[in-house]
């Protein structure tokens, strides 16, 4: 069980935030946390990490005692048992794909190890390559592997997919359930991707402005109102066109663009850049399978 | 024609030694500047460069009245340890080092500084230590600076004048190096050992920058 309960004051973007979090994470649990950028979810990971000191607070993995301000403890970064995987995938250039590895064994001996990380993320072949020399994807499982390599208590992902396409993402996604299958290992996901949520975590921690302010399924905590045969998309208002006595709204929703026709008086209030909701009752939703 | 090579001998010597030392001296003093979080960095700082601008007879006119048999510390060396620095070897070293300590630590400091944070961290994340850190992670991607360094010490150490004619004086084969010989045989109007030694010094200097540049261009010239 991993509890976390920290405090700190950030600068963010928008002013002085204080973090303040408290929350437990079962033994094998993947979780996700959710939250728009600079809500301060990678202070919380580099918390875990021990990369950033919280003001005040206690971090327990196990048992063991990471982080406590009262009883004056702080482990630093290199004693806490962590695999984390960065977002810009921070691999060493100096390193071919091989030694990169190597170099994160905490048992040198354990060369086995690495062959079989490297048959895991099908980079066997490009062992002997300099990271720069890899594609997206290749080096974000090469990030991942690496962290695997030194065997955690815990794995931090931060946004680790972000910079990848979609279809790349997804191969991703199952890549890394199929990982935290093998080796279940407490996981900590931070995302700011929906469907991403969905696909990987049973439990989602949202984080609103440095606090988290739900907690629990993916589907109770985002889906409340789809039992009822409704759709319901958040999407942002890119045109308006009149036509007639009807206007056609132009609305982005995620990557997809949809046109909605709405009345005069519908329209009047709207402008471009609006936040909407595009909702419908949906008798015979048709499924194609891509 | 018969030249003495003792002094261009004798200069090589001297920056090869004086190189050696600060490229030890220099990358934790750099890693220190770069990296503590204590405030009299800002004092050490500026000592460091003070090399640059300050003439070099002051540097050596300090140091001869350091290390006179008269001062404390020349005192020290002579009687306690045995040692005179003053017009030896020793003394030229001393005051090389110190003298081309900013050339060694500058392009050292800024290599760290230009060095991604992100990666020394991602190794921290790996459990490793500063000091592994620094040897298999920083160093081995710092290298340009650390070549530009320690050419631009030893070009630098093979320039010096002032310092060494100050605390080390002219004694052949023992503290006369190539830019005092010239000095010397120009005095006693000598052109044709003031010619050869030049266009040695002239040679070497360009040889050594075009080579740095080369070597540079092609280390950051990694293809991804």
């Amino acid at each position: 069980m991993i509890r976390v309960k920290a405090k700190k004051k950030l600068i963010s973007a928008a002013g002085p935030m204080a973090l303040d979090v408290d929350f437990l994470i079962e033994a094998n649990d993947l979780v996700t946390i959710f939250g728009a950028s600079g809500a301060g979810k990678t202070t919380i990971l580099r918390m875990i990490a021990g990369l950033t000191t919280p003001d005040e607070g206690l971090i327990q993995v196990g048992t063991e005692v990471w982080f406590d301000s009262k009883a004056g403890i702080n482990k630093p970064v290199q004693e806490r048992s962590i695999g984390f995987v960065f977002q810009d995938y921070n691999l060493f250039p100096n390193m071919t794909v091989r030694q990169n590895l190597e170099y994160a064994l905490h048992d040198k001996q354990d060369k086995p190890l690495v062959d079989e990380l490297l048959a895991l993320a099908n980079l066997t072949e490009l062992a002997n390559r300099k990271p720069q020399t890899l594609s997206g994807g290749q080096k974000q499982r090469l990030a991942l592997i690496r962290a695997l390599a030194r065997k955690p208590k815990i794995f931090l992902f931060d946004e680790p997919l972000s910079s990848l396409d979609l279809e790349l993402r997804l191969k991703l996604q199952d890549e890394i359930l199929t990982l935290y299958g093998r080796f279940k290992i407490p996981t900590i996901f931070v995302t700011h991707d929906l469907s991403e949520i969905y696909k990987m975590s049973s439990t989602v921690f949202i984080l609103e402005h440095g606090r988290i302010t739900r907690t629990g399924k993916p589907s109770e905590i985002f889906g409340q109102d789809n039992l009822s045969g409704k759709f319901k998309f958040v999407g942002t208002v890119l045109e308006l066109v009149q036509d007639n006595f009807l206007y056609i709204v132009t609305i982005q929703i995620g990557q997809n663009i949809t046109k909605v026709v709405v009345t005069e008086d519908e329209a009047a209030g709207l402008k471009v850049g609006d936040k909407v909701i595009v909702a419908a009752k949906a008798f015979n939703p048709i499924l194609l399978k891509v | 024609m018969n030249f003495d090579l003792s002094p261009l001998w004798l200069t090589f010597k001297l920056a090869s030694v004086t190189t050696l030392i600060l490229f030890t001296l220099g990358v934790p003093l750099a890693y220190w500047i770069v990296f503590t979080p204590r405030r009299w960095k800002t004092v050490v700082e500026p000592l460091v460069s003070m090399p640059l601008v300050l003439p070099p007879t002051v540097l050596g006119f300090y140091l001869l009245l350091l290390f006179s048999p008269k001062s404390p510390v020349g005192n020290f060396f002579e009687s306690v340890l045995g040692i005179k620095v003053v017009f030896t070897f020793l003394g030229l070293v001393i005051g090389s080092v110190i003298f081309s300590l900013p050339f060694m630590v500058n392009p050292i400091k800024a290599g760290l500084q230009s060095f991604p944070k992100a990666l020394i961290e991602a190794s921290y994340a790996l459990g490793k230590s500063r000091r592994e850190t620094l040897f298999k992670v920083i160093l081995p991607n710092i290298k340009p600076a650390l070549l530009t360094g320690s050419v631009m010490a030893f070009a630098h150490t093979v320039g010096e004048f002032g310092v060494v004619l100050m605390i080390g004086g002219s004694i052949p084969g023992v503290t006369r190096t190539a830019s005092i010989a010239i000095f010397g045989e120009v005095e006693a109007l000598n052109y044709n050992n003031a010619y050869f030694y030049s266009g040695v010094l002239f040679t070497i200097a360009f040889v050594i920058l075009f080579v740095l540049n080369a070597l540079n261009k092609k280390i950051f010239d990694v293809t991804p």
